[in-house]
């Protein structure tokens, strides 16, 4: 039982260049903090890019940071905001959900996960920010993909490849992300009371008016109460928040108002109090309530959302709230039961999409498929991509196995 | 490149001929199989015209099934396939070859879905890039994504090459637009990546195949995401004394927080050639011309457009016109969108390239480009997409004088190392295809190109489809999947472990 921890690139290369000749399974961790998603490692070997820190190169004015992959997201997150700048796609962070302190993680795992949060809607997930990797793949052999401009189509992208492979292809050890400037004011118009389908309903108006929303929450009745510490209150609130200058932002809320003003109570949340409730939403905080309880992400086409799970709670007892118009649903089963077979087959019945089961003890994910799986023919391909980079499966062996 | 070298066409397949098409007309009946010279002329280049050959034959096929019987076919006898779209590629993606089947995919033209509650539409690959925003613009929406050749060139081909356009600074390129696509694989495989949701499934394979170049699979479906049209849009033309001077608006524009919705530059001599072709009021005593045009609410437009306005003037702008009305700002726009034409009557060639650098390195790069024109004989016009730092040099040349088509395109490699050399690509949007394919070892190590292959070889393993393109050399996949293995001992006393 052996935890590696290069601090440099060249190490890192030299742990997996060994780990390849003698077919030794890593497992690929950052700092840790999602080790609690995906089917538990059952490696003899730890290979931990923490120590793997720093960021590399960072202008402000051309928008562009690299670090190293282990650099903790917290450390680049203070940065950026120092310039008044940010990762755009709003990294979720699944500690609070696991029962373990927030600010964790590393880059390199926001990557890995391919992370996002509430304005995945209009500015897209870590998949859509990242510009180049260096890595090692599981042949032992060191590449780099991309570059470090936005606009780059020289050979496949691969580092788009990275995102959403929980180092199962390759371990990146610096990676270069677009940033943007922090939108200068916000502010939230809550509708409260409706019942899911008012909500799907108000949300597809609002998304699909000139008002420019960026995110898209409903949370019902009984889900609300647990919003930035009961600040939202217990009636359900449909959450439409805008972004911009100052106003822009009056315009745009005006508009809102306007169009919305039968649907329900309006209430506006300002600065700060409109930041609180969407972190909380990014992170999951209604279900981070220190249990077991199987928790689910479901990505899945918004104006089907809240009949997928009016149809399960038929048959299974589901607290749910929806971010991404609905196309985001956040489930929890109240009865302890991952009910994975029945989620999902819900999900294909509603128009498709996924189900990922991103909170669940390890007994469970040991037996359950934690990712969603894929058709014969698209899982052949899946395989033969992963043995392209890492023929004897020596990377996270198993943890995304579906 | 005027050396370029395909691959070498098979002798075996061409002997063959008459039975592939014969095979080909069983599976796509009519007039979907092209097979005389005088009709498949009209195939033989895409926009990269300087390259011409005719292919085995063309292939039109109507339905995903007929796709994934060729694509069968051919694997099974070892036959190659060029994908086609539309044929605007202007890095040779689409170029046919001798012995290689040519799989245009232009009658899949039908939009099949459109969905506003959930605002996306699902389209068939070969409906035009503008065909998607005209399907749904009367009920205010529109595809963000707005590549020139929009008129003609197809959704799949944008997929292919990960196309780009003036409204990509705010909207994002096609990845941050497609959620989800259909595909054949070359075994004739059927499988769908992502859908109406947001992010696909498992490795995202979405990713991969934007900007696969037609090397990965043939695309059958796409789906794409529609937005909401914004109220108005205003134009800010701006000239500046020098390129320095632009380039530095362009910075305090971004660094004020400002994203416009399109941000063009462009340079002496392309203003000059764009105003004597459309004569829209130019300004012809500037080094640098740029149009920045902000979209949004009334209330947004109106204050960022004084923003602008203010930090070009602090930038020593000379001229600086604000458009009153959507006649004037499109007026300002015609230049720029009639620069290509605009160059090609000034002479009687161009080549187009298409690097990418890091904004800073504008006013470097640009005096690179005067240093290489002197040295190359050849004159040079410049266009970019100043916000993402994307240059399109227009390399001037007579193709009937000999050796002027070479010296052009080594100007443009020269170009392109330069822009490599500065931090930047070799290619913003227009893809490698058969023109960059040389230049490649530029950007990449043998191991970088070795893991790209590897990709390759994952989805083609015979390497079929569009041979010849994007790589330099081709290696057999056998060879690439070889380890080697590195001597283990556990390593490194002097790495810390615990
Ligand atoms: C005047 C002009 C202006 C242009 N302006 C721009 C611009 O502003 N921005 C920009 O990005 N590009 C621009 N282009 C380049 C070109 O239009 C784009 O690359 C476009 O996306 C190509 O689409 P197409 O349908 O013509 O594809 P083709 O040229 O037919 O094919 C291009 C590549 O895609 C592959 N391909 C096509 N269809 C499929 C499919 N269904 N499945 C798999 N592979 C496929 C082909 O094999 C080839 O490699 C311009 C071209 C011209 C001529």
């Amino acid at each position: 039982m052996t935890d590696f921890t290069p601090t440099t690139p060249e190490e890192v290369l030299s742990v997996v260049q060994w780990a390849a000749a003698e077919q030794a399974p890593l497992e690929v961790v950052g700092q840790g903090s999602k080790r609690g998603i995906g089917r538990p490692a059952q490696t003899e070997h730890t290979l931990s890019l923490s120590r793997l820190s720093g960021v590399t190169l960072y202008e402000p004015a051309e928008l562009v940071l690299t670090a190293r992959a282990g650099t903790p997201i917290a450390e680049i997150e203070k940065l950026l905001a120092d310039y008044n700048q940010q990762l755009d796609f709003e990294p979720l962070d699944y500690g609070p959900l696991h029962g373990q302190a927030a600010g964790a993680g590393t880059i390199g795992g926001v990557l890995a996960a391919n992370l996002s949060g509430p304005r995945r809607l209009k500015a897209g997930a870590a998949r859509d920010h990242i510009l180049g990797i260096n890595a090692v793949s599981g042949r032992g052999e060191a590449f780099k993909a991309g570059g470090r401009v936005v606009k780059n189509v020289t050979g496949y992208d691969v580092s788009k490849a990275m995102a959403g492979s929980w180092g199962t292809l390759a371990v990146c050890t610096d990676v270069t992300f677009k940033v943007l400037p922090v939108a200068e004011t916000e502010t939230t118009l809550a509708i409260r009371g409706l019942l899911d389908d008012q909500a799907a309903a108000a949300m597809a108006l609002a998304m699909g008016s000139s008002a420019e929303v960026s995110s898209a929450a409903h949370v019902p009745e009984g889900v609300a109460i647990s919003v930035v510490g009961g600040a939202l209150g217990s009636d359900a609130a449909t959450l439409l928040r805008l972004e911009g200058f100052p106003p822009s932002i009056a315009y745009r809320l005006n508009l809102l108002q306007d169009m919305l003003k039968n649907a329900g109570e309006l209430q506006v949340l300002l600065g700060d109090k409109s930041k609180a409730v969407w972190r909380d939403l990014r992170d999951c905080i209604p279900f981070a309530d220190g249990t077991h309880k199987p928790v689910w992400r479901v990505s899945m086409q918004p104006s089907e959302a809240h009949r997928m799970t009016l149809d399960l709670r038929q048959n299974v007892p589901a607290s749910a709230f929806y971010d991404w118009q609905g196309g985001l649903v956040w489930l929890r089963m109240e009865h302890g039961e991952p009910e994975a077979e029945r989620v999902r087959a819900l999900v294909r019945a509603h128009g498709g999409g996924h189900a990922t089961l991103v909170r669940a003890n390890a007994a469970v994910r040991a037996a359950v498929p934690v990712f969603a799986p894929q058709p014969p023919a698209l899982r052949a391909l899946a395989e033969r991509l992963k043995a392209s980079f890492d023929p004897h499966n020596i990377l996270n062996p198993g943890r995304m196995a579906g | 490149m005027t050396g370029l070298v395909m691959p070498k066409a098979d002798e075996k397949t061409m002997a063959r001929r008459a039975e592939i098409v014969a095979a080909m007309r069983a599976i796509v009946p009519g007039e979907g199989v092209v097979e005389t010279v005088n009709e498949m002329r009209a195939f033989e280049t895409d926009a990269l015209t300087a390259y011409r050959q005719l292919p085995l034959v063309v292939v039109l096929p109507e339905t995903v099934d007929q796709v994934a019987r060729i694509l069968r076919y051919c694997n099974e006898n070892g036959v190659r396939v060029v994908p086609r779209g539309s044929g605007t590629s202007l890095s040779g993606g689409s170029l046919p070859l001798a012995d290689a089947v040519l799989l245009v995919m232009s009658r899949f033209n039908r939009i099949l879905e459109i969905d506003f509650p959930n605002r996306v539409v699902v389209a068939q690959p070969g409906v035009t890039n503008l065909g998607i925003t005209t399907a749904v613009e009367q009920d205010g929406f529109y595809y963000a994504p707005d590549p020139s050749s929009q008129i003609a060139c197809s959704i799949g081909g944008n997929v292919a090459e990960n196309s780009g356009g003036v409204h990509c600074l705010k909207y994002g390129l096609t990845a941050n637009n497609v959620l989800g696509l259909e595909m054949v694989l070359v075994n004739g495989d059927v499988v769908r990546l992502g859908g109406k949701h947001l992010d696909s499934e498992g490795y995202d394979l979405l990713g991969l195949m934007t900007g696969s170049e037609g090397l990965l699979g043939v695309v059958t479906e796409v789906t794409v995401r529609i937005l909401k049209k914004p109220e108005t849009a205003r134009a800010v033309l701006i000239g500046f004394p020098t390129s320095e001077q632009g380039g530095q608006c362009v910075a305090d524009i971004i660094g004020a927080g400002i994203i416009p919705g399109g941000m063009e530059m462009m340079d002496r001599p392309a203003i000059k050639a764009a105003e004597d072709f459309v004569q829209v009021g130019y300004p012809l005593d500037v080094e640098a011309l740029l149009i920045v045009e902000l979209d949004g609410p009334p209330a947004e437009v109106d204050h960022l457009i004084a923003e602008v306005e203010r930090i070009a003037q602090a930038n020593g702008s000379t001229t600086c016109r604000i458009s009153g009305s959507d006649a004037e700002r499109l007026s300002f726009w015609a230049g720029r969108k009639a620069a290509f034409p605009a160059v090609g009557r000034i002479s009687p060639d161009y080549l187009c390239m298409d690097g990418t650098i890091p904004r800073k390195e504008l006013p470097r790069v640009l005096a690179g480009m005067r240093e290489l024109s002197e040295k190359h004989g050849l004159r040079v016009a410049n266009v970019f997409h100043a916000g993402d730092g994307n240059l399109h040099p227009l390399i001037l040349y007579d193709a009937n004088n000999p050796g002027e088509l070479a010296a052009a395109e080594e100007f443009g490699a020269d170009i392109l190392r330069l822009c490599v050399k500065v931090g930047g690509v070799l290619t913003g949007e227009h893809g490698v295809g058969v023109e960059k394919r040389d230049l490649m070892p530029e950007m990449f190590t043998e191991a970088d190109l070795d893991q790209q292959m590897r990709i390759k070889c994952a989805f083609d393993p015979n390497h079929l489809l569009n041979p010849g393109k994007v790589f330099p050399q081709l290696r057999r996949c056998a060879e690439l999947g070889r380890m080697h293995v590195h001597q283990g001992k556990m390593p490194f006393p002097d790495i810390p472990r615990f």
